[in-house]
């Protein structure tokens, strides 16, 4: 005790007890980790195998036994099948496009916010920022109408407009702080060098937000790729869903058959999960960084 | 310098595009879903002047309130599992090995879409075959219950791949927040002798309180207005057992065709869904804010 260095008496400080007990109290909160990661990954480890099922090995083996020969061809068979292959590049060029949209529309919005001298500035913002607290049902029934009116019910453009409206204010709000933080030299010194504001915005600040940019345009895809109740409402021919409601679609057709359900579940999901594998770092900071600022 | 940066031409282009959609797609649908619902109107035909008839209608309408209690009891459950994320964010948090990993796996089901989550409980709630039951009677339960076919049990049911879909994000933001909580604080807490739980409950916790009720705030009006996953599941049954205030709204407007009266039950929601943020905020309103950097 004596001869202990400044850390080593921190640390018995910091744990008074012994060194049993301390241990016993870090194997309880592993342990508690450990059975919530189960509870989050279990059913997904569960739908993976039933995927590779036939139902009667769904049916009559236990169902954590692993899939003796995998079918792998529950997936071709639905890939094939009742339109999954549409939905999915549906879904792919839909979400891109929102996407691209939100993020520059909101880019210049929060550059014009944030950057520009203006009145009602404040005003505008405040406007984004209330539409987060406004449920989308509630405007569901007039948007089915205005689409109706204009043509627009059963068109891709209905659900291209209402992913980057209704994303737009998160897309914002995670743009924002990052706008405040940009020093302001740098919109001083491409003045003094003749930019106009046009150049210094693309030229300049947007690259220099690429970063943010990434980050938000990754939490709009997840959001775009997942969304159901527009495509629901909104579309209702094969050929512009997309995979939620696609998915829905041919699982109310095949009840039965739990290997292709399972398969194309899968298929749903696979994307976000890869991406999830590659840039874990980048979306838990996204989500983080849209939620906790309201 | 400043003639550059209030050019109104510029200014104008780079925000009217998003404005105009703002406005078209949210506030003006929001405006027509009050006017629609003083209308009778089938969603086709002409609509009917009826003035304030649907409300009344509504104030009326057991199964109406029967909904909104519905989605009255997830927000509460909600509001008490964010005890549980926030318990499962400090261990996360402590200084342990692994804490990103395990972060990182909590968040995967909020990743996945609401119907992918719904078709898969589904057939773990399978009476049958689903794992929950298959797991029950392994245990030795004779005659385990169709959890989904239940009316006292339905609304649970839809409870546990609520918690599931959400932990990871609350447990993320509460993650994020007690990181930034200067460890010098806790140190010093340690060397004047706190213990774990007393620095975690008179440290951390004020700290982390701003917060806490923005996750109040996000829980309780996201379970009001909750939907995508009821609607796949149960589609508000049996018997209404499950229906909650937006699936109640979409089965009036779009399978009903009452399209009127599913107005005034959307704008009822609009309605609630602002009070109750604003009581919220004024509940939990702090009169100072605690300072550390």
């Amino acid at each position: 005790m004596i001869s202990s260095t400044p850390s080593q008496l921190n640390r018995k400080v910091n744990h008074s007890g012994s060194g049993a007990a301390k241990k016993m109290g870090y194997s309880l909160l592993y342990l508690i980790l450990i059975m919530v990661a189960v509870f989050q990954l279990f059913p997904l480890v569960w739908l993976f195998f039933f995927s590779l099922k036939n139902n009667q090995e769904v049916f009559n083996l236990p169902p954590l036994s692993l899939p003796m020969n995998p079918h792998w061809e529950n997936y071709a068979k639905v890939w094939g099948a009742g339109n999954i292959d549409i939905y999915f590049l549906n879904s792919v060029w839909i979400t891109i496009t929102a996407t691209v949209f939100t993020v520059v529309l909101g880019s210049l919005v929060t550059f014009a916010i944030t950057r520009m001298k203006w009145k009602g500035s404040s005003f505008v913002l405040g406007l984004f920022m209330v539409a987060m607290m406004i449920p989308v049902h509630s405007t569901l029934i007039p948007l089915f109408n205005i689409f109706n009116k204009i043509g627009l019910n059963d068109h891709p453009l209905s659900l291209v407009l209402t992913y980057t409206a209704f994303n737009m204010p998160i897309t914002i709000m995670i743009l924002l702080g990052f706008y405040y933080a940009l020093p302001k030299e740098v919109e001083e010194a491409s003045v003094i060098d003749g930019c106009n504001v046009n150049r210094m915005f693309f030229r300049i600040v947007l690259p220099m937000t690429s970063s943010v940019i990434a980050t938000t345009a990754i939490i709009n895809m997840i959001y775009n790729w997942n969304e159901f109740i527009f495509v629901n409402t909104f579309i209702s021919s094969n050929e512009y869903k997309t995979l939620t409601v696609g998915v829905q679609n041919f699982i109310g057709q095949y009840t039965t058959d739990w290997g292709a359900i399972g398969a194309t579940l899968m298929i749903s999901i696979l994307p976000i999960l890869i991406a999830y594998l590659f840039l874990s770092d980048r979306i838990v900071e996204g989500i983080a960084a849209g939620s906790v600022k309201g | 310098m400043d003639q550059v940066m209030s050019n109104k031409k510029v200014i104008a282009l780079y925000v009217l595009p998003s404005l105009l959609l703002i406005l078209g797609i949210v506030y003006i649908p929001i405006l027509l879903t009050g006017y629609y619902g003083l209308n009778e109107w089938n969603g086709i035909g002409a609509m009917k002047f009826i003035g304030l008839d649907n409300y009344q209608a509504l104030i009326q309408d057991s199964k109406f309130w029967n909904s909104a209690w519905h989605s009255l009891l997830l927000a509460v459950f909600s509001g008490l599992s964010l005890i549980l994320y926030l318990i499962v964010a400090m261990v996360v948090s402590a200084r342990i090995k692994g804490a990103n990993l395990f972060r990182k796996i909590y968040l995967i089901p909020m990743l996945l879409s609401s119907v992918a989550i719904a078709q898969l409980w589904l057939r773990m709630y399978n009476p049958t075959n689903g794992i929950i039951n298959s797991f029950l009677v392994s245990l030795g339960v004779s005659d385990p219950p169709a959890w989904l076919a239940e009316p006292s049990l339905v609304l649970f049911a839809i409870f546990i791949p609520i918690i599931w879909q959400y932990a990871g994000f609350y447990i993320l933001i509460y993650y994020s927040a007690l990181k930034n909580i200067p460890t010098s604080l806790e140190e010093a807490a340690k060397i004047d002798g706190a213990n774990a739980m007393q620095i975690a409950w008179k440290i951390k916790l004020p700290l982390i309180m701003e917060v806490i009720k923005v996750t109040i705030v996000l829980s309780v009006v996201g379970s009001l207005k909750y939907f995508d996953l009821i609607y796949v599941m149960t589609g508000g049954g049996p018997n209404g057992a499950s229906e909650v205030m937006a699936s109640y709204m979409y089965i009036e407007a779009f399978k009903s065709y009452n399209f009127g009266y599913g107005s005034a039950i959307g704008f009822f929601l609009l309605i609630i869904c602002l009070v109750v943020t604003w009581i919220i905020r004024k509940l939990t309103a702090t009169k100072e804010t605690i300072q550390y950097s």
